[in-house]
């Protein structure tokens, strides 16, 4: 037994063996770890603690450089850590405090090791054992060894008290009972003088104060003073960020620390320290004009400073300010401007938040158009980011800033343009959403998107085409506004669609759908182009006149006979004549008929509609067409009761739809939503198992199908390439889009060039002096006056959406803790919210004085807390007595706020009663945490 | 607080890492990775910060080694780079002005340092002196007991002859 243990302690390869041996690579890195990972599982079995030690170090490190699992090392971590030797002691706590988690099997049994080593002589264990419990300290461990830790708190070596205060961070944070103990040495140690000291409890308490500051304001004295006195910069910093947390809750705290706080920012040296002042005052002290103004001067210093992380720290600053004092960034705005084009992809980021903060109903156009300039000349990563940024800042809150529609629909249409975009799915939605709720813009919608589905190079661009199915989308929905349906219809159908997805072609083809019932329905319904104006009723006047179906292109009918033509303009006034719908329908059904083989099965369905719709109208319509004058009484009718059928369903105006739409619904009489279904077994019994029916089912369709499907599928495929080229020649003639020479390979080749050059649209000067000429009038706030027109309706579903939002306001933080310190702190004031005020007001008299004591000196109260705890009777008056000094103060809330708030703590802490038992007894004081506390008279 | 320190090569190779919240090793791996692959394709002249899920995280270079700490989004990154300049200094005064880490030794002792520096997240000891006394007295420690062991396990190999 003991052989193979000397051997192994003898021929152990050290962790320094081991290091060489990786960096000398001679097997290959993982067949070197593997090797030795082996030798370290049979060592660390080893009853020799300076083999098994060794081995544990080994493991450790490679734990912790190459991500081995240490777990299954644990108990021997333990075993380790019984040894008295302190190198083995280090190796062991290293070890442990690497791998050990709240769930490691074996943490129960460390407790007493570490009670152990925390009441050594040795400084050096006790430190050791702090540290690790610092890292490990789970519910149990952390009261169980509350006792030591409290003890360690006032002891006089130096270098354990500093542990012994970081670590009661972590031991409040897991037990927050712990409060009730130590509470009061770690506040006296804020009156330390030893800068060390001082640092670890202003550290713990700026982190305390992170979680939940409001239970800290009793403290402010102590921490006013420190900020007055250090001398330590790390310090300071520390106090600032507890200042900046106190000061929006305290009025009378933020006037008192102003000035020093200003002092600190003329005078410190110290970038950090200064930074940590310019941040406090613009986030904490920002109703103090004269503060922000020193603040925003120290941030320009920062701004033009050579050293990147200034920059990008004042911006930041920057970006803090501009909520509340816009005047800061335009002061600015040349910096933050040229920082656009900075080296730097954060600081170009920074900036980007920053201009985006500028933006406002009157310069969102302006800043708009800059960005995507300048977004055109950016990298791709870059570019997205101001795509994304203008699209989220634009539809804010429903498109508050926005007021010219038109002009943000085709900013939309642009942007989905700018070669980098891959912002598709936001300006699918935008599209989508705007076309319900602002019905002003739709004609314009209509336009952009006729331009979109027009050009065939973007459907090879395959993060535009949830774009594309928006532009399908409005220009079905909206087709009464389109200048021209027919040419509408034939980018629907274009060959190219063949690369779209199929759900999107799904999109396209009810599109289609719904234009061909539109001109069916006004070409034979309404009897051509003359009673147009009906369905126009809800247009602005000046716009019904310039849309309107007379706008029908000659070439579209003569097939392609005059490409020359530009298309778009609209010059000649054909009505839509029964030609023109003879060879639309010729054309649906050319374009649609392979679909009706297609895999996927929406696509199939609804072209098969379609075809549908064609088949029972078309002999009508050709019947109508050659003998137009005999038989519009007879068999047309048939025909146009169908069409009108198909329009009326289509022309049923859809709507926004609220998030909370389904809560609105009330639950019809009889529906059962809560019921036991078991009993559905039974009935469901008898039945086969659906799964198996159509697993059945499956097969032998496929075996009936499956051959001739795959023929088919080929025949088809070859059928449709020669079809799509033919048909795009067409197409392309027909709308004189010519990218390629013609003739040369415009039949073999179906790339096409991007539909935006960068290189065209280079022209834009890259230099970014000229951006800033360009914003220069842009970003000052100017009141423009006149604006084309008023801002259109925007559909809002607001009160149901903004509750939507304010639900999910409060925040869930440490309850139990802050519940406790507040116990600690002001404990006198838990009375249960119930209580009446007015039943205490003659309570109070003499014990008032004891109260002012108190809070003069939160030691003493907390002292007589301590004492309290058991004292229930005491306490009991105690309460009374903090509610009827919140009841007198002049300068607390409301009693209606109060009352809210109250109610949502009391909310709050029913929800966390069913899941923490353990921490039952800590929620009790959070019921009443609402009150303001009261701040020591001194302060003020 | 600062969540964990990362000391990262510049070929990527992890030199040394601290972990002051708790991470799997699962995640462990993948923060070094998503790291590695953000900080180390930063230019030489940019800024020493990187936003990371919602976290920032400080970087300094010194020589071929990246130091970097990640720390709470409100959590003044000045700050942090004097932190890391701090302990910097200390692994210069106490390996004697070679900053070269990736020697053997010193990778067990850079944690003992850093533990001197920081607890839980925070720093701890902001004299440079102070640390390096206190690394030096437990190396004594540990020195003595391992000369301890020495003289046992050679009298053992004798005996065991």
């Amino acid at each position: 037994m003991s052989g193979p243990s000397l051997m192994d302690s003898l021929f152990q390869r050290s962790l320094e063996d081991i290091i060489k041996g990786l960096r000398q690579q001679l097997i290959g890195e993982q067949a070197f770890i593997s090797k030795a990972l082996e030798e370290i599982r049979k060592e660390i079995k080893s009853t020799d603690l300076s083999t098994k030690s060794t081995a544990l170090l080994k493991l450790s490190y490679l734990s912790n450089l190459h991500f081995h699992d240490l777990s299954f090392a644990a108990f021997h971590a333990l075993e380790v850590l019984s040894s008295p030797r302190f190198s083995h002691k280090k190796i062991a706590y290293h070890a442990i405090s690497l791998s050990f988690h709240d769930s490691t099997p074996v943490l129960l049994l460390i407790t007493n090791h570490l009670r152990k080593d925390l009441n050594s002589t040795n400084e050096f264990e006790v430190s050791l054992s702090l540290q690790c419990l610092s890292r490990i300290a789970n519910v149990d461990l952390a009261r169980d060894l509350t006792p030591e830790v409290f003890a360690l708190l006032s002891s006089n070596k130096l270098y354990l008290r500093k542990r012994a205060v970081a670590v009661v961070l972590r031991v409040f944070e897991k037990y927050p009972d712990s409060v009730r103990v130590c509470f009061k040495r770690l506040v006296e140690n804020l009156e330390n003088s030893d800068p060390q000291i001082l640092s670890a409890v202003v550290g713990v308490f700026s982190e305390l104060a992170c979680k939940d500051p409001r239970s800290y304001l009793p403290l402010a004295p102590e921490f006013y003073k420190i900020l007055v006195d250090s001398k330590n910069n790390w310090i300071s910093i520390k106090v600032l960020k507890i200042f900046s947390k106190l000061a929006p809750l305290e009025p009378r705290l933020a006037k008192r620390v102003v000035e020093p706080i200003c002092d600190l920012l003329r005078n410190t040296g110290a970038k950090s320290l200064l930074f940590e002042c310019i941040r406090t005052v613009v986030t904490s002290l920002s109703e103090y004009e004269s503060a922000v103004r020193l603040a925003v001067g120290k941030v320009r210093e920062f701004l033009v400073d050579e050293d990147p992380n200034l920059k990008y720290l004042g911006l930041q600053a920057l970006r803090i300010v501009a909520e509340k004092h816009l005047w800061a960034v335009s002061e600015n705005k040349e910096v933050v401007i040229k920082s656009l084009s900075d080296g730097d992809p954060n600081i170009k980021i920074e900036s980007l938040r920053l201009v985006m903060a500028m933006v406002s109903e009157h310069n969102v156009s302006e800043i708009s158009r800059v960005l995507v300039n300048y977004a055109l000349k950016s990298d791709p990563v870059f570019c997205n980011e101001i795509l994304g940024s203008i699209l989220s800042t634009c539809s804010r809150n429903l498109y508050e800033i926005i007021v010219d529609f038109d002009w943000y629909v085709s900013l939309l249409g642009e942007m989905s343009r700018i070669p980098h975009c891959q912002t598709g799915e936001e300006i699918e939605n935008q599209l989508i959403d705007i076309g319900l709720r602002v019905k002003d813009v739709r004609p314009e919608l209509v336009r952009v998107a006729r331009d979109l589905l027009i050009d065939p190079a973007l459907l090879g661009n395959s993060f535009l085409h949830s774009v594309l199915s928006a532009a399908a989308w409005a220009s079905g929905e909206y087709v009464e506004f389109s200048r021209n349906p027919l040419e509408l219809m034939e980018a629907l159908l274009q060959p190219r669609t063949s690369l779209l997805p199929s759900s999107i072609r799904t999109v396209y083809i009810q599109s289609a759908f719904k234009v061909l019932v539109f001109c069916l329905h006004t070409c034979f319904v309404r009897g051509g182009s003359i009673v147009a104006s009906a369905s126009l009723n809800n247009l602005p006047a000046g716009v019904s006149a310039s849309v309107s179906y007379e706008s029908f292109d000659e070439f579209s009918v003569e097939n392609g006979a005059d490409a020359s033509v530009v298309h778009g303009q609209t010059c000649a006034s054909a009505p839509i004549t029964k030609e023109s719908i003879v060879n639309l329908l010729n054309l649906v059904e050319l374009a649609l008929g392979p679909l009706l083989g297609s895999h996927d099965v929406e696509v199939q369905e609804r072209a098969r509609n379609l075809l549908g719709f064609i088949d029972l109208t078309k002999p009508e319509v050709l019947n109508s067409a050659v003998q137009e004058k005999d038989d519009s009484e007879g068999k047309g009718v048939e025909t146009s009761k169908i069409i009108k059928l198909m329009h009326d369903a289509f022309s049923k105006e859809l709507g926004p739809v609220s998030l909370s739409a389904q809560g609105k619904v009330s639950l019809p009489d009889g529906l059962k939503l809560k019921e036991n279904l078991g009993d559905l077994e039974m009935i469901c019994g008898d039945l086969e198992p659906p799964s198996s029916n159509a697993f059945s089912f499956g097969s032998s369709y496929e075996q009936k199908d499956g051959l001739s499907f795959s023929n088919l599928q080929i025949k088809e495929d070859s059928e449709q390439t020669n079809e799509s080229t033919s048909l795009l020649a067409e197409h392309r003639k027909r709308h004189g889009l010519y990218y390629l020479p013609s003739g040369k390979s415009e039949l073999v080749s179906n790339d096409y060039p991007p539909a935006n050059d960068p290189i065209l649209q280079g022209d834009i000067d890259d230099n970014a002096d000229n951006l800033v000429k360009l914003t220069a009038e842009s970003l000052v706030p100017k009141r423009k006056s006149n604006h084309g027109k008023p801002r259109p309706v925007v559909v809002k579903l607001d009160e149901v959406d903004e509750k939507h939002v304010a639900m999910k306001k409060p925040e869930s933080r440490d309850d139990s803790l802050s519940g406790a310190v507040r116990d600690v702190l002001f404990g006198c004031e838990d009375v249960p919210p119930t209580l009446s005020q007015s039943n205490l007001s003659n309570k109070l008299s003499s014990k008032r004085k004891g109260k002012e004591k108190q809070h003069t000196d939160p030691h003493a109260e907390s002292k007589e807390n301590v004492i309290d705890d058991g004292n229930s009777s005491l306490r009991r008056k105690d309460r009374s007595h903090g509610k009827e000094r919140r009841h007198r103060s002049p300068r607390k809330k409301n009693a209606e706020e109060r009352k809210e708030t109250n109610q949502k703590e009391k909310e709050k802490s029913r929800r966390h009663h069913g899941r923490h038992k353990s921490r039952q007894r800590a929620e009790e004081p959070l019921k009443v945490s609402a009150q303001t506390p009261v701040i020591p008279d001194f302060l003020l | 607080m600062i969540h964990f320190v990362l000391l990262i090569s510049r070929q990527g190779k992890v030199r040394l890492t601290k972990w002051y919240s708790t991470y799997s090793q699962k995640e462990r791996t993948k923060v070094i990775r998503e790291l590695s692959g953000v900080i180390l394709t930063r230019g030489p002249k940019l800024c020493n910060f990187v936003e990371w899920r919602g976290l920032k995280v400080v970087y300094k270079r010194y020589a071929s080694l990246y130091f970097c700490m990640c720390i709470d989004p409100d959590g003044n990154e000045l700050e942090i780079l004097e932190i890391i300049h701090h302990y910097v200094e200390v692994l210069d005064r106490y390996f004697g002005s070679v900053i070269e880490l990736t020697s053997l030794i010193i990778c067990r002792k850079a944690y003992y340092i850093l533990d001197e520096i920081l607890i839980s997240g925070e720093l701890q000891e902001p004299g440079k002196r102070t640390i390096v006394r206190a690394v030096a007295a437990q190396d004594s420690l540990v020195e003595t007991v391992k000369e301890q062991t020495g003289s046992i396990s050679t009298i053992i190999a004798q005996a065991s002859k």
